[in-house]
């Protein structure tokens, strides 16, 4: 459904190049969910955006992204067009912001219908309203502005708008992040059975590794533009490879586990600037099990156990043991 | 022994879009701070937990209600706010509106000094308070200016801002919800260190129970204007009693028991409104324990929806629900 072969974006500011995502593969089946876990500026929003060829002009983007096939970084203008919101559509964090405040948001459901021509003039405001009742609001809030409506519910209207064509792969950016924990579990459990019951392809995007984990059947782990470990979502989270997986994980406490009660942990110092990557391994200077050939060895990614990858060179020897 | 106290706080506001009605924000709350003590105020948007944290502030004068320091009600006028401020300081959850921009560390750190009139000694209170929320060595951060710091290193900064007048409380809300995940828990074991080398007491307001269970000796849960359930971190978490409590607890991301013995009690609908609080329990509407019938079959259905509840006492553990009080006479204190 979604491959993605060594994908690079490198932003240009001034005579600064940051190169934002350095090398990154994903492969996503039909109703497959993956997550991608990471913190800011760790490239994961960026490679949100590339996948749709959403980044600013001037970005230099290299590698395959092949949606059903098709590469879309080298697709024409008008085939791009009709692949966003039909074929991959995209949910935002900050519905606020994503939606336009002066339309109603029945009419705004509408545009890609009609845009699309995915249903017939005389049946898109019957459309619309299936699609309000599919994810949880009533008719009536069509004729509602975003103002009206509280954070939960635009982000309703913005995952009721990414499943108004029929996507076969929806990607989901920080999509409850700005949300209340039961208004996040409506949202969630709304995502997972939409792609359960259609077969869509998920790629959620979260700095919550906690929430990818149980909502995922995949997670990777990304750290200065690249992927550090991947695997099945439950095991990378509890039985982490990576030090920074491993240090993720343990920065969201399990409520009842006696191991994580009035001890939080946390990692010193702070994400490399894309910039000015350091040398070798880019998580070696806040690494707890850095040795000296992490400075000087570029490590990718290996395997870490069954369907499990991870890009450190303590792996080989765990696995070899 | 109490170090901060409320008793029957209410704070209302003019609703929004209707006149003459007004919402009822804090709604009669009891809450008692230790000397030393960690509490956590948990609750989800709108529930009232920051309108209550202002108002132990002293930010907002309560329409009905007292706030006490050290036994004694605190008084409005200019004066004795700024006295009370000295002993209980306020940490906000953006470091980055928090700070001028174009202040320095030093200045940023230095204010509440100057305008607490503590001229003596000023580098070496600012140095101590940047040292103790881990800024070190502290004179290296003097001339620094917030966009060079990290987001980590800024909320240090402004905890040094308010250790700088060693006061004895802080009230903290949402302190780590603008940091990345992996510095948050550097933040939170701050806060437990300067408890444990200052006896410094903490209210710490937000949505997040893990963060109550990273850090906090007790937690007190609101819902729509007051706290429903409160008790030891351990006891509230492990074996919330409350049906709101138990709805909260269920659905956080869990790796314990494979998600299999607990299902997640989504519960339908947002917070309601605080300018129309239901009667009787005021969780009743969305009560999972009602829709499903263990209300009606206990006999106290009728309770729910029509009996409003008492207030808890602000040290618990107790739990503000006819089902509890139903099946536990003795607990949680009287129907």
């Amino acid at each position: 459904m979604l491959t993605v072969r060594d994908l690079r974006v490198t932003y240009h500011s001034g005579r600064t190049a940051v190169p934002a995502v350095r090398g990154v593969d994903l492969d996503v089946a039909a109703g497959q969910r993956l997550g991608i876990a990471g913190e800011s500026g760790c490239g994961k929003s960026t490679l949100a955006s590339a996948l749709l060829r959403l980044l600013p002009p001037g970005t230099e983007v290299s590698g395959e992204i092949l949606l059903d096939g098709e590469d879309v970084l080298t697709m024409s203008f008008g085939r791009l067009r009709a692949v966003r919101w039909a074929g991959a559509s995209i949910v935002f964090q900050g519905a606020m912001h994503a939606l336009n405040p002066v339309h109603r948001i029945g009419r705004q459901i509408a545009e890609p219908l009609l845009l699309h021509r995915t249903v017939p003039p005389a049946r898109v405001q019957a459309r619309v309203e299936e699609l309000l009742a599919q994810v949880g609001l009533p008719a009536w809030r069509a004729n509602s502005y975003p103002h009206e409506l509280s954070g939960g519910q635009r982000q309703r209207v913005m995952i009721a708008m990414a499943l108004a064509c029929e996507p076969r792969l929806v990607i989901a950016d920080e999509a409850t992040t700005a949300l209340d924990v039961m208004i996040q579990a409506q949202v969630l459990e709304l995502i997972t059975r939409l792609t359960t019951e259609r077969g869509i392809a998920l790629v959620m995007i979260s700095h919550d590794l906690s929430v990818l984990s149980s909502t995922c059947d995949r997670v990777a782990v990304m750290y200065a533009g690249r992927i550090v470990e991947e695997g099945p979502a439950r095991e990378v989270f509890t039985s982490p490879a990576h030090p920074y997986a491993a240090a993720l994980a343990a920065a969201f406490p399990t409520v009842g586990d006696e191991a994580s009660r009035l001890r939080p942990r946390g990692l010193g110092g702070d994400p490399p600037d894309p910039a000015h990557l350091p040398p070798g391994c880019p998580f070696q200077p806040r690494c707890e099990r850095a040795v000296a050939r992490c400075a000087s060895t570029d490590v990718r990614l290996r395997p870490a156990g069954a369907g499990r990858h991870a890009a450190c060179v303590h792996v080989d020897e765990e696995v070899a043991a | 022994m109490t170090l901060l106290s409320a008793r029957g706080i209410h704070v209302h506001f003019p609703a929004r879009g209707r006149r003459g009605a007004v919402a009822r924000a804090v709604d009669g709350v009891d809450l008692d701070l230790a000397p030393g003590e960690i509490l956590a105020l948990a609750g989800e948007s709108g529930c009232g937990k920051t309108t209550l944290a202002r108002s132990l502030l002293g930010l907002i004068r309560p329409n009905a209600g007292t706030v006490s320091y050290d036994g004694v009600p605190l008084k409005y006028d200019a004066a004795s706010l700024k006295r009370y401020r000295r002993q209980v300081q306020l940490v906000l959850q953006d470091p980055t509106g928090a700070l001028n921009p174009r202040h320095t560390v030093y200045e940023a750190v230095a204010e509440g000094l100057r305008i607490h009139g503590l001229t003596d000694d000023e580098p070496r209170r600012v140095a101590e308070a940047l040292a103790r929320a881990g800024l070190r060595p502290p004179e290296r951060f003097f001339l620094r200016y917030p966009h060079e710091l990290s987001g980590g290193q800024r909320q240090r900064v402004v905890i040094a801002g308010a250790l700088v007048l060693e006061p004895r409380v802080i009230i903290a809300d949402e302190p780590v919800a603008s940091l990345d995940a992996s510095v948050r828990g550097e933040i939170l074991a701050l806060l437990l260190r300067l408890r444990d080398e200052l006896g410094l007491s903490a209210l710490v307001v937000t949505h997040d129970l893990g963060l109550a269970w990273n850090i906090a000796d007790r937690l007190a849960v609101m819902y729509l204007g007051r706290v429903v359930e409160i008790g030891p971190v351990a006891q509230v978490l492990t074996q919330p009693r409350h049906p709101y409590t138990q709805a909260l607890v269920s659905v956080l991301p869990s790796t314990l028991g494979d998600g299999g013995s607990r299902r997640p009690i989504v519960l339908t609908g947002e917070t309601p409104d605080a300018s129309r609080v239901p009667e009787g329990c005021r969780f009743h509407p969305r009560c999972p324990k009602v829709t499903d019938g263990t209300a009606e079959t206990a006999g106290v259905a009728e309770a729910c929806r029509t009996k409003e509840l008492p207030v808890l006492d602000g040290v618990g553990p107790a739990v503000a629900c006819h089902l509890v009080d139903g099946r536990l006479p003795a607990a949680g204190g009287q129907a």
